[in-house]
């Protein structure tokens, strides 16, 4: 390890980059129901209660949109989403995020 | 494909993995399955292992000189609260007989480490530990669970154990559990910074192999219900921040559960814990907090909930637990699937033994008599308004003016001048029923 060690705060994606994941090219592991969050979602605690800060606005629509394979697999979002607008399931075997410390 | 063992165990975590070492022991045939490729792979813990209470239920692991052997990061010998204002803290350590490190209450440890020694320990006694199998379906025979189906293949068993963690689908499958209240639950995240040994040691006054446990409330939560935490490992530091989910719902956007450990680390208290070192992981996890209001019936025919999955972890306020509750549940479980056995009974009927064996033990005795602490938990004045008093309270006491200093009685009363006497009686009175 250098000795001089690094700054305390990385970027999100810094961190996420430490990570391992086993990324599933074929298969997304959450599915959004669109028509859920329009008709029904006002908070959107999706947008801001994610750790890994995957759920964005898509621009030019008002539309939600997952960034599946960065996913840490806590489940926040889909407890906190009350309109059960989420499929939302663990990730094939073999894919995800494999915690090496924990 | 159907293949039939004598019980089939969803997850390696310590609950399945605890089962499957007292039942593999016992000469029972016990097939593990484990979405992850190895075991602890999608495990996290804050975390520290209270050893006091599990002894008994694993003496050849974790008993007397048996323990030296486990792989546990430190044995923690000092034990540090922090209270946060908005500016400034002060903290309180015990150093005390007993935190010694000879015999610990209690070890810091890494799930990504100490699931895989576990699962060994299973394997030498017979138990086959399957990873990268996750669990789809479960297979019914009218309203009796008899196997799980895994990528297209079909397992049967005399019982099925649910130990797939806090979110349990296979719970909600057997129709045991409705469907996950954010109240019941809390976000953790957490960072494992590696330093080395000797750094950590100077930097926090410990010797080799002993250790730390810090928790931290106040002023970082946006006031909503949680805290930091920070553990010492051998050659890292675990640092991370728990919220409720609950709290983040009523909260409402103005925050990003993705910043809050950056906040907490940013804290010039925080930062000097963690300086110079580097970030090797970044991790994120639910956290059961409803203790005994939610906890779900713990059996149905062929089916038995184990550790999270049950929702067996506890928040007391200075002290969070879950790993002890989560071996001591598989190792009662597995008493429980022994006695079925004998009887060739895996009716609920005779598996609810196992829910006699929990309350009888520290793991629902505990859950039951901290059962308020969710809820007075959950007072904002925890967070803001009694951190920046005690802050004042003691900035005050220990700050000298030019002028001559007031006594301290009325010191004291100034600085609790901002604290509402009927708001801080009802708190106190609550605190009662702790």
């Amino acid at each position: 390890m250098d000795e001089s060690g690094e700054a305390v705060q990385l970027s999100l994606q810094e961190k996420l980059g430490r990570d391992v994941f086993k990324i599933d090219g074929e298969k997304t592991h959450i599915v959004i129901d669109h028509a859920v969050c329009r008709e029904r979602c006002t908070l959107r605690p999706c947008l801001y209660v994610c750790p890994a800060k995957l759920y964005t606005l898509k621009p030019a629509s008002d539309d939600i949109f997952v960034d599946y394979e960065g996913c840490l697999e806590c489940g926040t979002c889909l407890i906190v989403c009350q309109e059960e607008a989420l499929s939302w399931e663990y990730p094939r075997a073999g894919f995800g995020v494999q915690y090496r410390f924990g | 494909m159907t293949e039939k063992v004598d019980v089939v165990i969803v997850g390696a975590g310590l609950a399945g993995l605890g089962a499957a070492y007292h039942l593999a022991g016992a000469g029972v045939e016990v097939l593990v399955v484990e979405r992850g490729d190895y075991p602890g792979s999608k495990n996290v813990t804050g975390g520290r292992l209270y050893l006091n209470p599990v002894r008994q239920h694993y003496p050849e692991l974790l008993g007397g000189a048996a323990e030296a052997a486990a792989p546990f990061e430190r044995a923690v010998v000092k034990e540090r609260l922090t209270v946060l204002a908005e500016s400034g803290g002060a903290s309180l350590e015990l150093h005390a007989p007993g935190f010694d490190g000879g015999h610990p209450h209690s070890v810091t440890l890494l799930r990504g480490v100490f699931d895989r020694w576990l699962a060994e320990k299973a394997t030498e006694r017979g138990a086959l530990v399957v990873p990268g199998y996750k669990v789809d379906e479960l297979v019914w025979d009218s309203d009796r669970i008899v196997g799980v189906t895994a990528a297209g293949d079909e397992v049967r068993a005399d019982v099925v154990v649910a130990a797939d963690g806090a979110l349990s689908f296979i719970a909600e499958r057997a129709g045991l559990r409705a469907r996950h209240d954010p109240a019941h639950f809390a976000l953790g995240i957490k960072e494992v910074i590696e330093l080395p040994a000797k750094r950590i040691e100077d930097r926090f006054g410990l010797g080799p192999g002993e250790g730390l446990a810090a928790l931290f409330f106040g002023g970082i939560t946006h006031g909503m219900t949680g805290g930091g935490f920070l553990y010492t490992n051998q050659k890292s530091i675990s640092i991370g921040i728990v919220i409720g989910m609950g709290a983040m719902l009523e909260h409402g956007p103005g925050f990003e559960a993705s910043e809050l450990l950056d906040e907490f680390k940013a804290r010039p208290e925080v930062t000097q814990l963690v300086s110079e070192g580097i970030v090797v992981e970044y991790s994120a996890h639910a956290i059961p907090e409803a203790a005994i209001q939610a906890m779900p019936r713990l059996v149905t025919d062929g089916l038995i909930i184990v550790g999270d999955a049950a929702g067996l972890a506890l928040n007391m306020g200075i002290s969070v637990r879950g790993m002890d509750f989560a071996l001591a549940s598989g190792a009662l479980a597995a008493q429980t699937i022994l006695k079925a056995r004998a009887e060739a009974d895996y009716s609920a009927r005779s598996l609810a033994r196992y829910e006699a064996a929990l309350r009888n033990s520290f793991v629902l005795r505990d859950q039951t008599t901290f059962a308020g602490m969710g809820s007075f938990l959950e007072n904002p004045r925890l967070y803001e308004l009694y951190p920046q008093t005690l802050l004042k309270l003691l900035v005050s006491l220990f700050t000298v003016d030019e002028g001559p200093k007031a006594g301290l009685w009325k010191t004291g009363m100034a600085a609790l001048r901002d604290v509402p006497l009927s708001k801080a009686l009802t708190d106190l009175w609550h605190m009662r029923r702790l």
